[in-house]
């Protein structure tokens, strides 16, 4: 009997292995769209410090009315499968429901110049809402990320309220639809985490720049902020770019151009 | 001087009975509202993304910076040997405690998941205050009732002076930490100020008072028992100072916003436009909870009535509520500036809200479970001083102070 | 819905052919195993039976802590692989709701009286999981990329 299970796992190895290589080879030649780490495959080994995630949002190429990336966004993490509550006032609702990713349109108020850009959880090196979460639960992972660990997140708000961009979101109503890559429940704050299920899988790639670059406007480059030879850090040495509120000196992982 | 007896509060059993029910209906329809919210999820309530706290915040947040104050009348007569004040000590202490245990029970039934309380107790993050207020709270009860059995039991009086020093100090810890929770928020225009640490210090020491005069008014007078006019100028003036203090640092933390510039327009909201949010500023925090009570603590001849000051204690809490809720909610509805100079058109969808100032009206069950949490503070009190012994019998001037027939009466 | 037929065939001999003793065993310790799920055409589960029965959620919670932690999502140890396993199948072949009445979660969690959250947030159905090597390839667009079907487990 246990030499079935042996040999059951064991077939399940070589699947599993055979599925790496596969996906190995066939992301190798996708070089234009993600960037080819050492570990392209689903992770044996936990997440080290030699990368860092990060986004670089081009302003000038963010169309004006595009809600690509809030889409895909939505579709992936399973947000679009929110509903408002029978009886929630519809204004409200719009408050309350679950936003990774929003659509900013600003306007200077001396020049009249009107930018968008996408706004969604800046990673932050130095990240408030992990200060001052009682649980820990709100933590940044040694690849940068900075998640919600559901499990520990008591629902308190108060990474909400030390929030400077407005991020996070509270689930604010019983979760009757989720997917299985992105589970989320009432009661809980939750924001984007860089798509985090696909880097884990060694697919080096988020919903939104997916999105963006099928819309054909290219304003988001994903990457590795520590790999000096990758896209992001070749689309940030050409053009100069900021973090919104650089002023606290939080060392965003998502950087923009053009604001 | 005399001996001090303290004696179970003897009120008329259907009078007390009658309070009880009262008291524990409010406590089980805040119950039955935390229930509601967590059963269906906070949609129920006002808060939203942009306001995440709410009116639970205000009730629980003034239940325990007044709890903080409440003990301070104890540590008057304990670390500061004003002989007078022992006799209102052990009112203190239940008070102290009765107050933490209420709003204490409306922050943790607020939470989105109440239920894993456990994982706050064992999980802990250092670097978070709120983590540290955990420690402040259940060591605060913890201490507080130590002090109590000092104050009791014979054997332990030798260590009323040493434990209450303590408490006094940790007291002070624990309201510079309440009001640290807020005061380094980076990303909030209104918070991010070290002020408001002090600020609440000052504040927990008027509304502690206010409400430790009106339960000791509520429970002499019902069963009859004397206070003499010079107590009742002692407190009165106590009273006077501290809502004074308030308004000091409310100034203060005001000028100093508006001294940097950055800051104006905030200042702008709470103090001019901010429509309900400067009129509970104005009339709530200055004029009520401010110029009011002044007015009559002050007064010569309003100040010598029992009701006037009994109204006096009142305004001052109600002044308490409405700063709470300018300083709770209405710093989260003004907008987080992250675009200087510029305007923002759009932020997601319609009714998402950035760059404008954030819409929030309190539900009824947020409401409630505020009220339940006053409700069940009261509880303990009255449960508290009917069973054991807190109410000393009389604070007539003559049992309190032995040179009180020496000096005219105030 | 051949195989899912043929599963319950099988189950049903199994059990036919093993008589009243094991059925009874199955009792004493509560054999919730569902007829239609992949689990039942498996000899035991990802560790032994008698194991996964004590176990499971120390298994789970380990895993839990290495996925969010460290980014590890491909272990036999985590919650989709026991959801897409022992997920049971109405009769027009769709999934059912694992934590729904007299299904596999549920029922035993109920026989053991204890408290079952893990699906506040974690998903009752395998939906939506494929994030997996084999969409990753497809994902990239690429040419010769084994772009198999969606598995049960991820449709």
């Amino acid at each position: 009997m246990n030499h079935e299970t042996e040999s059951m796992n064991q077939g399940r190895r070589d699947f599993l292995g055979a599925a790496a290589g596969v996906s190995a080879a066939a992301v190798a030649p996708g070089m234009f769209l993600h960037t080819p780490v050492a570990n392209a495959a689903a992770r044996t080994e936990p997440v080290t410090d030699m990368h860092r995630w990060g986004l670089l949002v081009d302003t000038s190429k963010c169309a004006d009315g595009c809600t690509a990336c809030v889409d895909a966004c939505d579709t992936e993490n399973g947000l679009n499968l929110q509903s408002k509550p029978l009886g929630d006032d519809k204004l409200k609702w719009q408050n309350q429901r679950s936003t990774w990713i929003r659509k900013v349109k600003l306007q200077d108020n001396l020049t009249g110049n009107v930018t968008n850009l996408p706004l969604m959880c800046q990673h932050c090196e130095h990240p408030p809402c992990v200060d001052v979460c009682p649980t820990g639960a709100s933590f940044k992972r040694a690849d940068g990320i900075v998640m919600v660990d559901r499990h520990t997140c008591i629902g308190c708000r108060y990474c909400m309220m030390a929030c400077p961009y407005k991020a996070r979101s509270f689930i604010h109503e019983q979760v009757d639809q989720k997917l299985t890559r992105a589970p989320r429940g009432k009661g809980c704050v939750e924001s984007c985490t860089f798509c985090v299920h696909r880097l884990d899988s060694g697919d080096i790639s988020t919903a939104c720049a997916d999105a963006c670059s099928a819309e054909g406007h290219q304003a988001l480059v994903f990457g590795d902020l520590k790999d000096p030879t990758g896209p992001l850090r070749q689309a940030l040495a050409k053009a100069p770019s900021r973090q919104i509120r650089q002023d606290l000196g939080l060392n965003t992982g998502v950087r923009y151009t053009g604001l | 001087m005399k001996r001090i007896v303290y004696r179970e509060w003897l009120v008329q059993p259907q009078r007390y009975w009658g309070l009880l029910a009262i008291l524990a209906a409010l406590v089980a329809v805040g119950g039955l509202s935390a229930l509601y919210m967590e059963h269906e999820g906070h949609w129920v309530t006002g808060m939203t993304n942009s306001v995440v706290w709410g009116t639970p915040h205000v009730f629980a947040v003034f239940l325990i910076i007044a709890a903080s104050g409440a003990l301070n009348v104890a540590s008057i007569g304990t670390v500061f040997d004003k002989k007078a004040y022992k006799p209102l000590a052990r009112l203190s202490g239940l008070l102290a405690v009765a107050l933490l245990i209420g709003g204490l029970l409306v922050l943790v039934l607020d939470l989105g998941r109440p239920d894993r309380l456990l994982v706050a107790m064992t999980t802990y993050n250092f670097s978070s205050i709120f983590a540290w207020n955990i420690f402040l709270y259940s060591g605060f009860a913890a201490i507080v009732i130590g002090y109590l059995w000092t104050m009791a039991e014979r054997k332990g009086n030798h260590l009323q002076k040493p434990v209450g020093t303590f408490a006094f100090l940790w007291r002070l810890a624990l309201t510079t930490g309440t009001g640290s929770i807020f005061g380094f928020l980076v990303g909030r225009e209104a918070y991010d100020a070290a002020i408001l640490a002090p600020m609440f210090v000052v504040m927990s020491f008027a509304y502690g008072l206010a409400v430790y005069m009106l339960v000791l008014f509520y429970t002499f007078d019902a069963d009859g028992r004397p206070i003499g006019p010079a107590m009742l100028k002692r407190l009165r003036n106590l009273l006077g100072l501290f809502v004074a203090a308030i308004l000091y640092f409310t100034l203060v933390y005001h000028l100093t916003k508006l001294y940097g510039a950055k800051h104006s327009d905030i200042e702008a909201f709470i103090l001019i436009n901010g429509g309900l949010y400067s009129a509970m500023f104005w009339v709530g925090w200055i004029l009520i909870g401010g110029l009011l009570p002044l007015g009559i603590i002050y007064h010569p001849e309003l100040n010598q009535q029992r009701d006037w000051i009994t109204t006096a204690c009142a305004l001052v809490i109600v002044g308490g509520f409405a700063a709470m809720y300018v300083i709770i909610v209405g710093s989260q509805a003004y907008p987080q500036e992250m675009f200087p100079g510029h305007n923002v058109i759009q932020f997601g969808a319609p009714g998402d809200v950035g760059g404008r100032i954030a819409p929030y009206s309190p539900s009824l069950p947020e409401i409630l479970l505020g009220i339940g949490g006053v409700g069940i503070a009261l509880l303990i009190t009255a449960v508290g001083v009917r069973v054991l012994q807190f109410l000393p019998e009389s604070l007539a001037d003559r049992d309190v102070d032995p040179h009180a027939s020496a000096r005219p009466a105030a | 819905m051949a195989t899912v037929m043929m599963k319950g065939v099988l189950l049903a001999s199994l059990v036919a052919t093993f008589g009243m003793g094991v059925v009874a065993q199955a009792e004493e310790v509560g054999d919730y195993v569902l007829p239609s799920s992949k689990a039942a055409s498996l000899e035991n589960c990802v560790e032994p039976t008698e194991y996964m029965r004590r176990n499971h959620f120390e298994l789970i919670r380990h895993q839990r802590d290495q996925t969010v932690y460290g980014g590890i999502r491909g272990s036999d140890h985590g919650i989709s692989g026991c959801v897409s396993c022992h997920v049971g199948y109405d009769d027009k072949g769709a999934p059912v709701e694992i934590d729904g009445k007299g299904q596999f979660c549920q029922s035993c969690h109920e026989y053991a009286a204890v408290e079952l959250n893990c699906f506040d947030c974690h998903a009752t159905v395998p939906t939506g999981e494929a994030w997996n090597h084999e969409v990753a390839a497809a994902h990239a667009h690429l040419p010769g990329a084994a772009k198999t079907g969606p598995t049960s487990a991820e449709r």
